[in-house]
């Protein structure tokens, strides 16, 4: 689908590269070289049998092979995704659970409306506001996620957390709210009062019965926010000048390097296939209630 | 906005008249004692004013520019300073709201017509029908609209249509979902078995009969999409691929002014910002209000 998107809608590709005012036969002689004047079905198939043996195509405007540029770009986006998924999993789950703790008074408000608030912003809304606090007035953080060369792995962590602070808020809502709403079901439910009325102490019950059912809707909705996350990195990388995944579509997109574009946006779709793998597979760990193939 | 007017329409048709309006008006009278729609949209309405009027209460011409008076910080003469070439910042910011309060509620209107149309005629025809077109809807689901929006922009040209195509489109299968999971509720009531007895058409039961009891859950998708199209098409305004110069937008505006901020000239991009943050938070404030209004 993404071949064909990248394909059949553009038009001419050597046009697109050489601009309006090029001979007609320079136009045809570089299609011939690229290979795009071939019938889409031969192109299609070695397309996808190049990219299985890893070989993702030659990018137009660069004229050198597609994968170092895409295997690079997505290790730099997993760090910055890594980053705010490291600090908001935690951060969020825990605000949930004290919101439903405190449930409808001044503190659950707060972490509610303030979820709610900074969740529906735009990433490069809260980004740039981020950016005049952090980095321009308190000169605290770097505005660009740009280190220098051969930075040790604290630097670089230096140079991301401003980068992953805008995918942190708006995940931080989503997180929270879903944590909250768990949270109440499973302190209204009968296997809590029954923990209560056996005497448990508080911390127990919450530690025992209620947490470890609360959380499983978390888990999930944590793993189809990776497909927002990538939507949120296009934005936040162009914003920091972070040369990551979403920054590389971004640019092949305006440039219609259309191999890159392709091998950007279907490595995007297998990590995100495989996140939402890796979500069933914890779900099944954590609910034995799912497991499969026992007691049967 | 819209939310008065179609509920005002919508009765009208329904057989069981009498007993909707009762419902209807509680829930208009609910909505005016509740403070968080008031408050969204009050902000709302504000950004409205602007964009209709805002011309001619804007101290300056917004597009009209003054090299000498480039990227003057916020004075008595410029309230909000001015950008890099010289055009008034708070000008720019009030008649920035037309193009975004343009595109994002036709965009929303797009997506809730071809989604309410999908999912009545999923809901109510189910077998494979049903199972075909919620695959391929699922499908689009998974791929987050900037990417979706990126492909087609790239292929088929930057405009304001092609911006609420897409937004429209893609937002399309959401509120479809919804629709049909209401109307297979609704599906299995007597009235629906009276008009099918009654040998009336598929169409007449599903837009005559089920539509009307269906327009509470449409009401408020629709509301809480617009805060996501808003969402949207700054996002994508501030990449490039969304509204274009010269026109005010707040969105564009970021975008052409952010590279400026390491050098301190912060009230090119705050004011607009902050713009774009109280019109999503209004529309979201607003959208929870329809939502409590109808829920309770």
């Amino acid at each position: 689908m993404v071949f064909l998107g990248g394909q059949v809608l553009p038009g001419n590709v050597g046009r697109a590269i050489l601009g309006p005012f090029a001979d007609q036969r320079a136009v045809d002689a570089l299609n011939h070289s690229l290979g795009v004047d071939r019938p889409l079905l031969t192109q299609y198939g070695s397309w996808i049998w190049n990219f299985v043996q890893g070989d993702m195509g030659t990018s137009y405007i660069f004229r050198s092979p597609v994968a170092p540029f895409v295997i690079d770009a997505l290790g730099n986006s997993m760090k910055l995704a890594a980053v705010a998924f490291v600090l908001v999993v935690p951060i969020g789950i825990f605000g949930g659970v004290i919101a439903a703790l405190n449930l409808n008074r001044p503190l659950d408000r707060i972490i509610s409306l303030g979820g709610l608030s900074v969740t529906v912003l735009p990433e490069f809304v809260t980004g740039i506001i981020l950016i005049l606090i952090f980095g321009v007035w308190l000169r605290w953080l770097p505005i660009s996620a740009a280190w220098p060369r051969d930075a040790g792995f604290f630097t670089q962590l230096y140079y991301l957390i401003l980068p992953s602070l805008p995918l942190f808020l708006v995940l931080f809502g989503y997180i929270a709210r879903m944590a909250r709403s768990g949270m109440i079901e499973a302190l209204d439910s009968d296997y809590t009062r029954t923990a209560v009325l056996k005497g448990l102490p508080w911390r127990t019950v919450i530690w025992r019965h209620v947490l470890r059912n609360a959380l499983l809707p978390t888990i999930t909705v944590i793993a189809t926010q990776t497909g927002y996350l990538i939507g949120g990195l296009v934005v936040i990388e162009t914003l920091f000048r972070y040369q990551g995944i979403g920054s590389l579509i971004f640019t092949a997109a305006r440039g219609k390097d259309f191999p890159v574009l392709e091998a950007g946006i279907l490595t995007i779709g297998i990590v995100y296939a495989v996140a939402t793998l890796a979500a069933d597979f914890l779900y099944s760990v954590l609910n034995p209630r799912i497991r499969l193939g026992t007691d049967q | 906005m819209s939310a008065t007017d179609s509920s005002a329409t919508i009765p009208a048709p329904a057989p069981n008249d009498a007993n909707r309006r009762g419902p209807l008006a509680e829930v208009f009278f609910s909505l005016l004692r509740s403070g968080t729609f008031l408050t969204g949209l009050a902000i709302v309405m504000f950004w409205v004013a602007c964009a209709l009027f805002g011309e001619h209460f804007a101290p300056y011409d917004p597009l009209a520019d003054d090299i000498i008076n480039a990227l003057a910080p916020p004075s008595a003469e410029h309230w909000f300073g001015t950008d890099q070439i010289g055009r008034d910042v708070f000008s720019r910011v009030i008649v920035g709201s037309r193009d975004i309060l343009t595109v994002a509620p036709l965009a929303t209107l797009l997506a809730t017509i071809a989604g309410t149309a999908l999912g009545l005629f999923t809901g109510y025809f189910r077998g494979i029908v049903d199972d075909i077109i919620s695959r391929i809807l699922e499908a689009f689901m998974a791929i987050p609209v900037v990417i979706v929006a990126l492909l087609a922009i790239v292929a088929l040209g930057t405009s304001k249509t092609t911006v609420i195509v897409v937004i429209g489109l893609s937002f399309a299968p959401i509120i479809a979902r919804t629709v049909r999971a209401a109307v297979l509720a609704e599906r299995q009531l007597d009235y629906v078995a009276a008009a099918q007895l009654r040998h009336e058409s598929a169409l007449h039961t599903m837009f005559v009969e089920i539509l009307p009891n269906v327009i509470p859950p449409i009401l408020v998708e629709t509301t809480v999409r617009l805060g996501y199209a808003i969402f949207a098409v700054a996002t994508l305004s501030f990449m490039g691929f969304g509204i274009q110069p010269p026109s005010p937008d707040w969105g564009l505006s970021i975008s052409s002014n952010y590279g400026m901020i390491g050098g301190g000239f912060w009230w090119t991009v705050l004011f607009d910002a902050i713009a774009i943050a109280s019109l999503v938070i209004g529309v979201n404030l607003a959208a929870d209000g329809v939502h409590g209004a109808f829920n309770d």
